[in-house]
């Protein structure tokens, strides 16, 4: 059996359109639930995508934060407020036939400018990057990044705090 | 052998025996259910009701699919379709053994090993949600409704206990790799008692261990956390306007869930595959003793048959059991089928538990569900979890 071509390139197209086709869909939808759906597909692919290039902690938390328990709430209040599907406004006819070339002249200065100004670097190859197991995560973040580490998980408990004093004042 | 036909032949009879699996835990769940409330449970289909799943599946596939009006269409299907795509993929990561060699072919008894394989499982029970929530949100009724809120809300709660009962004992293993997390577990203390997690140094994980299995039972929507299906309350919640396959859909996502926390809580905490107590004090006789005396008692029923039928399928049942023990007690074949034998074991008996408390407790009013997971089983967790980090930190050199 002659030996399977790489599928890494396979399944990172697979992937990034997935990506792609959920972020204009999560625009383009009227119904806020159908919106987080397609935001979840978003995140599902990045996840793909992380763990294609051996970032698989990144990978695993991505699905179980975001995709997970962040997105879980977001769906939980739209159904709670039973929030409806949007109609669409009366928009102006400029802003309807110049909106696509205006877009796609943005995007073409954005890539123009990252060609021009930033320095060349190496393309991306996947596997060469093996230091995102989860071993090698907690080992840069409890040494040479700790003070980081440290002072976001104040800032997220100075959130928990501002939360419940928002939620006790209501009671 | 090739790598990948050794896959395809492991893919087909995982598949093969999770599928059986999850149709007869259906039907032992009825029998238990029945023989803890003093009924006989399923019986007219097959000698004891055996063929039931068998009719039952039937019966779901034959229905008609009813889609009610004013549903959205597009959600409605997808709902069931998630439940269960995301129930079944978890089996891809457990292992059942160890290394065996079959006929000069080495492999392990898992179908893939992930290095992060705990996390894996993790992040297909916080995605699972939203085959719940979804089928209650796009069913529009208000019953449903209401369960699928109910059920995204006690999944929020409930993970966070998980997660972090589930911390302490990898910070013990120190791996998270499930097949390597059981290999950190093998070993005894004094010759005798076995170094699982729940009992092993330097903390017994004894109360991360409870904390778990609390938390996997509002998991998988299980008594007493069955809000989301309360049936006195919200009718069927999440599924009351589901028929046919669809309906079956989540029965199967829901019993899939259950094999697969058990397993979890098997490898995690209680050692997987390793014996009760070792080999060389004869823990092999227990398969074969346990098998050969479930025989000897039914051949003994069938002599005094308390229906006709009992006196042909009672001791032809027995004589199968015997059969099955004495395949257990040939040296041949034991290192294939003892770690399977005690895999299965512990995963069933904590299976036989989910049923026996069905049978048992009462369900919880929302608003305690909410203020044990928050005030009482997160704050346990949190403080086993600080233990036994400080445990392992003094003790690690």
């Amino acid at each position: 059996m002659p030996p399977l071509p790489p599928l890494d390139p396979i399944l990172f197209l697979i992937f990034a359109a997935i990506a792609v086709l959920s972020a204009v869909s999560l625009v383009v939808q009227t119904h806020p639930i159908a919106s987080a759906l397609s935001l979840i597909g978003v995140m599902g692919a990045l996840a793909v995508l992380y763990l294609l290039l051996g970032a698989e902690f990144i990978a695993a938390a991505q699905l179980i934060v975001y995709a997970g328990a962040i997105m879980v709430l977001f769906i939980f209040v739209i159904m709670l407020l039973n929030a409806g599907a949007e109609r669409r406004g009366g928009r102006a006819r400029l802003a309807k036939w110049i909106g696509i070339p205006v877009f796609a002249a943005f995007i073409a200065l954005i890539a123009f400018l990252i060609q021009s100004r930033l320095p060349q670097t190496q393309g991306v190859t996947f596997g060469s990057f093996t230091t995102g197991t989860a071993l090698e995560i907690g080992r840069s973040l409890f040494t040479q990044y700790l003070l980081p580490f440290e002072l976001t998980s104040v800032l997220i408990l100075i959130a928990i705090f501002g939360a419940i004093v928002l939620a006790r004042k209501e009671i | 052998m090739n790598f990948y036909v050794v896959t395809l032949i492991k893919l087909a009879l995982v598949m093969a025996i999770f599928m059986t699996t999850l149709a007869y835990l259906q039907w032992i769940e009825r029998k238990v259910l029945a023989h803890i409330q003093l009924r006989m449970g399923p019986y007219r289909v097959g000698p004891h009701g055996l063929l039931q799943p068998l009719a039952d599946v039937i019966k779901l596939l034959t229905k008609e699919g009813f889609v009610p009006r004013n549903v959205n269409i597009f959600f409605y299907l997808l709902a069931p379709f998630l439940a269960v795509t995301i129930a079944l993929i978890a089996i891809s990561v457990i292992p059942f053994g160890p290394k065996v060699n079959i006929g000069g072919v080495e492999t392990y008894l898992q179908m893939t090993d992930l290095k992060i394989g705990i996390l894996f499982i993790l992040a297909l029970s916080s995605v699972g949600v939203y085959g719940v929530a979804l089928a209650g949100w796009a069913s529009n009724s208000k019953y449903a409704l209401l369960g699928g809120l109910r059920s995204s809300a006690q999944m929020i709660s409930y993970e966070l206990p998980m997660a972090m009962a589930l911390v302490s004992p990898l910070l013990i293993v120190n791996t998270l790799s499930l097949r390597e997390m059981v290999e950190r577990q093998d070993g005894y203390y004094f010759g005798f008692l076995p170094a699982w997690t729940i009992f092993q140094a330097p903390f017994p994980q004894i109360i991360s261990f409870i904390v778990f299995l609390i938390a996997a039972f509002a998991e998988t929507n299980r008594v007493p956390f069955d809000l989301p299906e309360a049936e006195n309350e919200l009718v069927a919640g999440f599924h009351t306007e589901y028929s046919s396959m669809n309906f079956a859909a989540f029965f199967m996502a829901e019993y899939a869930n259950m094999i697969t926390v058990t397993s979890i809580a098997t490898l995690l905490f209680l050692g997987g595959w390793h014996p009760l107590w070792p080999v060389e004090y004869g823990s092999w006789l227990i398969p074969v003793l346990l098998f050969v005396l479930s025989g000897i008692i039914s051949i003994f029923h069938g002599l005094q048959p308390a229906r006709p039928f009992d006196r042909i399928t009672l001791p032809a049942f027995g004589i199968l059991m015997i059969g099955l023990g004495l395949i257990f007690a040939v040296p041949f074949l034991q290192p294939y089928l003892l770690p399977l034998f005690w895999f299965t074991a512990k995963t069933g008996a904590l299976l036989f538990l989910f049923i026996w408390i069905r049978g048992t407790l009462p369900r919880f009013r929302y608003d305690q569900l909410m203020a044990f997971a928050w005030k009482f089983l997160f704050p346990l967790a949190l403080i086993n979890l600080l233990v036994t980090a400080f445990a392992v930190a003094l003790t690690t050199k």
